[in-house]
């Protein structure tokens, strides 16, 4: 006659004291009551006096104002902007030119970052040690001082634009920043731009085409000739068939400044310039410690098989080291980011600049702008780590797997 | 075997071979590490062509084209000078007070030299590893110093002791409960008999601590009411550490330290003459330079630590609440942007303060760093305390220590050890960041900087470079300094897994 094992007690108290106070039991429940307390009390005097100082300097609190009309200029809109539009549309303005000049620093930060950090593991004497000064020197200057020092004693002191300098008198560089030749659309335009996105669509497809006929049928498929022809070759025929895609407005100096063209402001130049290289060295060590951190093995393994130093990198080392890469990066295009709201020091009129600067100055309301700022760049901040966490959560999976 | 000599002897000298190609020396090393292929050769000579259009132009700038002599703007023209003028040296002398100083009073500038010596007498012995000591000394710079540092830079004395201070804080928070509790009580409902309450709990504080408000007023009516109140304290705290310590049987060693400590605080207060008013009082907005620079820097470095420390702590405890708030607190100061932090500080923190209470701008910016610095601190320490085997924990408190005791003396002196090269890292962060305060008005050395070239005595076209050559060099002094220093310390952390 078998004996059942007999269940263990519920121990219904010992499981809510675990609940409720962690480890620390009854204690740690006293210490939470006593915590949130605090915390209550601090914030009803923040409350109470934040109400009192307001209705003292006679500011209506709320956030009405975001819908007055805010009356400044901003210098570089993407979005349709007026001085008559409300400070809504402010906000607007000022987060996309946000994420643009975020997103072009993040562009050539991660191309500068590879080529120093690869530089930096180079078996050239001159080039590691070239690229290791680069990355002291810049890492052990604050960014602002960087971006002071581009806009103020470098793009501040070129000429003039009567003296501007010109590059085969379409480029003009001066001290009112840089002007491009700008392309005004034409009849093949259309055209000409489905065949450009037909081209890198097939460009894209292409590797995929050739790795599973390399497993297929064993044989290997040298790729880039035809994307080259393709990315080169439709837009070619698209434009010879309908005629030009575009023309370029060349500008030209009238009087004291140029006409026509395209003009891109110096503080963007500037503040991407300085974002770009800054967070570069940063990008750099990041990639030169992923690196290292693939076995010596590896490296030797692709040379003896017979791949160049540039196909090992790239086939067999790369892949590897982008595991720990990746996370490290993912902060530093978040720091980059963040630090985009420097633009507030050259007056580039980014979200900073233009929301918690400018109105902030014209209405007042102190606590719901810096609120929002602040939420603004929390939001971009927890969206690409939960993006990460994600990623890491799934990279765990295939490799546990 | 016929046909085969039955031996063979070499009758002349083999000869010899040629010199393997030599890999070592100069011309060796130029072989191997520079033109070893033709992509290397390439590369070789793009290197020396950038080096060449870089390195050279600087040194050109700083050192042989510059003027190093002159009185104004006239003596960096290329006119007076004759030749391509670099870098306009007499420029950084002129200004050289305003870049370390600020508007800090000329006859008060000992003062602030007095301050940085201190600051170098006491940290160069706790960076050099082998001086004894530390924890002494370590109490000396992060306690004892910046009060002294206060009191130095800023001036002004003190009327009360400890409790004095303990009296207003207490009965200011009486005051503020009981406030609330009326303003609840008003409300009706439910809320009134919770209000009532609360004002009942902040009337029983107000009558607790009766006898020491009244203690207060006695002592601040007297003649000496800062050294009776400092005699006060330091019975009252001595006494208490020797009862706690073990009394009559063990606490004497205790007792000996407090009142050690006091007598400390004692010589000073008596040098500082801070019984009699202290020094003239200079106002933090005259500060500048180098000086707000350093003062933001280790005022940030010395604050961020102990909220870094509770922050980590607070979020690998097992209490619930404490580390949602930890980890809600850590994630938000992580995500916003500085700039924001110190707006937050310059603009909201002042509304938040009751009205008759105002707060140096100075301070609130230090408020806001010594938040965000912390929050990233945190994260640093709580790296260490993941890196500290749980066994640590699990065989102290095998041996009965409680919680604060096994974290005190077991886990965090191991951690903390840990990550020191993180936390230096943070702190090069944290120094390179103080230039935003500039933003916001203050005029740090970057911020002196910009304010320099406003002045048109000193307008020429190498004044921006000259400047920003300057104060480059001074950023990156400290800031390589203690990136070789936290390299040194990693060195010396690894040296048993060195091969």
């Amino acid at each position: 006659m078998a004996i059942e094992a007999r269940s263990p007690p519920p121990q219904f108290v010992a499981k809510l004291r675990r609940l409720l106070g962690g480890r620390a039991g009854w204690g740690g429940l006293l210490l939470q009551v006593l915590f949130v307390a605090a915390l209550i009390w601090v914030a009803y005097e923040i409350v109470d006096n934040a109400r009192g100082n307001l209705a003292n300097q006679r500011i209506a609190s709320g956030f009405g104002f975001m819908s007055q009309t805010a009356g400044f200029g901003v210098s570089q809109a993407l979005i349709p902007y007026s001085e008559a539009d409300s400070y809504t549309r402010v906000f607007l303005v000022g987060l996309v030119n946000t994420l643009v000049v975020s997103f072009i620093g993040i562009i050539f930060a991660t191309i500068i970052g590879f080529m120093v950090a690869l530089g930096r593991l180079s078996p050239n004497w001159l080039l590691s040690k070239i690229s290791g000064g680069y990355v002291e020197l810049i890492r052990n200057l604050p960014l602002l001082f960087q971006i002071l020092f581009w806009y103020l004693a470098v793009l501040g002191t070129l000429p003039n634009p009567r003296q501007s300098v010109s590059v085969f008198d379409a480029f003009f560089l001066s001290n009112r920043g840089i002007v491009v030749p700008r392309p005004v659309g034409e009849a093949g335009l259309d055209a000409f731009l489905i065949a450009f996105v037909v081209a890198v669509a097939i460009a894209l497809a292409l590797p995929a085409y050739a790795r599973r006929r390399l497993f297929q049928t064993g044989k290997p498929m040298t790729v880039w000739p035809f994307a080259l022809s393709l990315l080169i070759g439709l837009p070619l025929i698209a434009t010879l068939i309908f005629g030009q895609p575009f023309s370029f407005e060349i500008p030209a100096l009238k009087g004291f400044n140029f006409a026509g063209g395209a003009r891109v402001a110096p503080e963007f130049v500037a503040l991407t310039l300085a974002l770009a290289t800054y967070t570069a060295a940063f990008i750099a060590e990041i990639v030169r410690a992923g690196i290292q951190s693939v076995h010596k093995g590896q490296m030797e393994a692709g040379a003896s098989l017979g791949l160049s130093r540039g196909s090992t990198l790239r086939l067999v080392v790369v892949p590897q080291a982008l595991r720990v890469i990746l996370p490290p990066l993912t902060n530093q295009y978040l720091n980059l980011t963040k630090n985009s709201s420097l633009a507030v020091a050259i007056g580039y009129p980014d979200l900073f600049s233009v929301f918690a600067g400018t109105t902030l100055s014209q209405t007042g309301q102190a606590i719901e702008i810096i609120a929002i700022t602040m939420s603004v760049y929390l939001l971009i901040s927890i969206v690409t780590s939960a993006l990460m966490s994600f990623y890491g959560w799934r990279l765990g999976r295939s490799l546990g797997s | 075997m016929t046909g085969l000599p039955a031996s063979f002897v070499r009758q002349d000298l083999v000869d010899s071979r040629p010199a393997p190609v030599k890999t070592t020396g100069f011309t060796g090393f130029v072989r191997t590490r520079l033109f070893n292929t033709p992509t290397n050769a390439i590369l070789t000579i793009v290197g020396a062509l950038l080096l060449w259009l870089t390195v050279v132009p600087t040194v050109k700038f700083l050192l042989i084209d510059a003027v190093w002599q002159g009185t104004s703007r006239t003596d960096c023209l290329a006119a007076a000078a004759g030749h391509e003028v670099g870098a306009c040296w007499p420029f950084v002398q002129a200004k050289f007070a305003q870049f370390v100083y600020g508007f800090y009073p000329e006859d008060e500038r000992w003062r602030v030299n007095l301050t940085f010596a201190l600051a170098a007498l006491l940290l160069l012995p706790l960076l050099i590893p082998r001086v004894p000591a530390k924890s002494l000394n370590a109490g000396l710079f992060f306690v004892a110093f910046p009060v002294v540092a206060f009191f130095l830079l800023h001036g002004g004395g003190l009327h009360g002791f400890a409790l004095s201070w303990t009296a207003d804080l207490l009965s200011g928070f009486s005051a503020s409960i009981s406030e609330a509790g009326s303003k609840l009580a008003a409300g009706g409902g439910v809320f009134s008999l919770l209000g009532s309450l609360i004002y009942g709990f902040g009337s029983a504080v107000w009558v607790l601590i009766w006898p020491l408000s009244w203690l207060r007023d006695a002592i601040q009516n007297a003649s000496r009411p800062l050294w009776i109140d400092f005699a006060i304290t330091a019975v009252v705290v001595s006494g208490l550490l020797f009862l706690l310590n073990g009394g009559f049987r063990n606490g004497w060693r205790a007792l000996v330290r407090s009142l050690a400590i006091f007598a400390g605080i004692a010589v000073v207060i008596f040098v500082m003459r801070l019984d009699r008013g202290g020094l003239p009082i200079v106002d933090s907005r005259m500060w500048g330079g180098l000086l707000v620079t350093l003062v933001v820097s280790v005022t940030g470095i010395v604050t961020s630590m102990p909220v870094g420390i509770a922050l980590a702590l607070g979020r690998r405890s097992t209490i619930p609440l404490i580390r949602i708030f930890s980890v809600l607190f850590i994630e938000f100061w992580r995500g916003v942007p500085l700039i924001t932090v110190l707006f937050f500080a310059t603009y909201m923190l002042p509304l938040f303060l009751p009205g008759n209470f105002t707060v140096d701008g100075l301070v609130r910016v230090l408020i806001g760093i010594a938040l965000f610095a912390g929050a990233y601190n945190a994260e640093v320490i709580r790296g260490g305390l993941q890196a500290i085997p749980r066994g640590q924990a699990e065989a102290a408190s095998a041996l009965g220590l409680s919680y604060w005791k096994i974290t005190g003396l077991v886990v965090m002196p191991q951690a903390l050890r840990h990550v020191i090269p993180g936390l230096v890292n943070s702190f090069i962060a944290l120094f390179k960041d103080t230039s935003l305060v500039s933003i916001v008005a203050l005029f740090d050395l970057l911020g002196s900087l910009r304010a320099s070239f406003a002045d048109p005595t000193w307008s020429t076209p190498t004044t921006l470079f000259t400047g920003f050559a300057f104060t480059g060099i001074v950023y990156f002094v400290f800031c390589f300094g203690m990136s070789r220093y936290s390299l040194f310390v990693e060195h010396r952390l690894n040296a048993h897994r060195r091969t």
